[in-house]
């Protein structure tokens, strides 16, 4: 909850001066009592990156049109999505990110009275199309959600639910799987002896990474994470973005968050929308150091928002 | 008299209104109870449970009524739950605010507030009359039609209950539909569902008009389905008017043990509920 004051309440300096470095600055104390070897990893976690191998595109969505009911909520957003890279989409309430993550694996087709229109093409293929399987297009295509939502059932079966929906394995194949993803969530010290209990057993912070584990153990291509951090304390937020880092080398990953810092910390690419429109979209260093919108500055500077 | 001085009687009369409605409920509840009390536990004794119901003048007890009530209790209960949960499925998960659910959820509404019995005249028109003679599966029958709208009316309850992120979640693993509600859903919703279906079972264990037309009565040990079967509630009706007291004391017997019996799944049903309040 602090890391989102710290968006309005910082000071509002020479947009130019914002970037990186200052987005970092306003937690210092955080950082220096809990872990303070993982700091610089954070700050040079996006820059460090963007420079590394080629570019893969993994994802392209074309004129992305999407109505709850009657309403557009998204008015034709054009976006590519990058292999093993991470992007942020920021923006105020209500600007429409939260709904475009959700075009991504079709979840909002649970509701009868939402639609997309335009093409989303996942390596070259547009899942937009009324063929296209939606079970197997969401076991491809990962999602955390803003609260935990551990299924009711224990650590272990909620890891392993994914896994058997699509793959017979023998039980100590499993237990390699399960294990294997927990490890991966920085869940694993925290569980390995009790898989038996209950997922609700577990706090927030271990909830949620315990639904990033059963996200990744199914190995998904693309990792959506709606808000991931958002009902978590600042030590357990920490934790999600130290995994994200080190998730990015395996998936195409898309964070939607409110917090400015986290976009600036954890992505290489951000896109800043605003009432249904992609406003700008660009690698995060350039979006945080020099917009070329208008908007984009007052809303990364806290003029708006 | 100031604004806030009128306040103060209005609310103090109504204070007086809601306790002295109150006081009378309780006043006729425990009235019934202790009349129950004083006739039914003198009538409970060893052979209450070990003997069928005797002639008149003989003693007896009510064995062949208990293994009737139970038999045809739990059939009902087997027969009326399954499809009751599938449809209290269909309404909360496939049919939500579709015309053919909200005929549904009408309909099963008219079935939940039927006199019971209207049901017992159903089933005898429908079963007895093409049976050509009365039977516990009758009464089964006549005793689920009463178990199915309470069902539906519960499942459907406690599975809207369950959050929609719990279904985005489990869809966005790639999860088929039908896997989320029965491996998702129902779990989380399975205490709820359970209470309802206790509620119905103590609903039925008491009936009486339902079985009039259908079970019958057997002043013998039966175990036949196809044959009239002994339950308390008839029995109950049937002794407590004769004129003979030993008849009589059977009647109070059994008034307590179904009392008795309601009281124990109406009371489990609470247990059941609690827990599911506390794990979301």
């Amino acid at each position: 909850m602090t890391m989102d004051y710290s968006d309005a309440t910082a000071p509002t300096p020479p947009p130019k001066s914002v970037p990186v470095k200052p987005v970092s600055d306003p937690m210092p104390p955080r950082q220096a009592k809990t872990l303070p070897n993982l700091t610089p990893q954070i700050a040079t976690a996006a820059p460090a990156t963007t420079a590394a191998a080629k570019l893969v595109v993994k994802c392209e969505v074309r004129d992305l049109r999407f109505y709850y009911k009657q309403f557009e909520a998204l008015k034709g957003i054009n976006l590519t999505l990058h292999d093993k890279r991470v992007t942020a989409f920021i923006g105020p309430s209500g600007c429409g990110k939260s709904t475009l993550l959700r075009v991504l694996n079709r979840i909002y087709e649970l509701y009868p009275d939402q639609r997309a229109k335009g093409e989303v093409l996942v390596d070259g293929r547009n899942i937009l199309d009324p063929g296209q399987d939606l079970n197997l297009l969401r076991a491809k295509i990962g999602m955390v959600f803003q609260k935990p939502t551990p299924f009711p059932m224990s650590i272990y079966d909620n890891v392993a639910f994914g896994i058997r929906l699509y793959e017979t394995l023998r039980s100590r194949e499993l237990d390699e799987r399960v294990e294997e993803a927990l490890q991966r969530a920085a869940l694993w010290n925290e569980v390995k002896d009790k898989l038996r209990q209950s997922g609700l057993s577990l706090s927030g912070g271990q909830q949620q990474r315990l639904c990033i584990a059963r996200a990744i153990a199914v190995k998904p291509e693309i990792l959506l994470l709606d808000e991931p951090a958002s009902a978590l304390d600042p030590i357990s937020t920490q934790r999600i973005e130290e995994l994200i880092a080190e998730l990015k080398s395996d998936y195409c990953i898309v964070i939607v968050t409110h917090n400015m810092q986290q976009a600036a910390r954890s992505s290489d690419y951000t896109a800043f929308m605003y009432l249904g429109s992609l406003i700008e979209f660009d690698e995060t260093e350039a979006i945080f150091t020099h917009p070329s919108q208008k908007q984009t500055e007052d809303y990364i500077t806290g003029r708006f928002g | 008299m100031s604004r806030y001085g009128r306040r103060r009687i209005a609310n103090r009369v109504y204070l007086a209104l809601s306790f002295a409605a109150t006081a009378l409920g309780l006043v006729f509840l425990f009235l019934v109870l202790y009349a129950l009390l004083r006739n039914g536990v003198p009538a409970l004794s060893g052979p209450l449970f070990t003997q069928a119901t005797p002639p008149p003048g003989s003693a007896g007890g009510l064995a062949n009524a208990i293994y009737g009530s139970v038999v045809m209790t739990i059939t009902a209960t087997l027969v009326g739950t399954p499809i009751g949960v599938l449809t209290g499925t269909f309404l909360a998960e496939y049919g939500k605010d579709s015309r053919l659910a909200a005929v549904v959820r009408f309909v099963n509404d008219i079935l939940l507030s039927a006199p019971s019995i209207i049901i017992g005249l159903f089933v005898y028109e429908v079963v007895v009359k093409n049976m050509g003679h009365f039977s516990a599966w009758a009464g089964s029958v006549a005793l689920a039609l009463i178990v199915i709208p309470v069902v539906v009316r519960t499942t459907e309850n406690m599975l809207v209950l369950v959050p929609n992120s719990l279904r985005e979640a489990a869809s966005a693993l790639g999860t088929p539909q039908w896997r989320v509600i029965v491996e998702i859903i129902y779990r989380a919703a399975l205490q709820g569902m359970l209470t309802g279906v206790m509620l119905a079972v103590a609903r039925i264990a008491g009936e009486t008009a339902p079985l009039l037309f259908t079970a019958l009565n057997n002043q013998f040990w039966s175990t036949d389905m196809n044959a009239p079967m002994a339950n308390l509630p008839v029995v109950i009706f049937q002794f407590a008017l004769s004129p003979y007291s030993d008849w009589q004391v059977l009647a109070w017997g059994g008034a307590m043990l179904i009392t008795l019996t309601i009281l124990v799944l109406n009371i489990l049903a609470r247990i059941l509920a609690s827990w599911s309040n506390r794990s979301p």
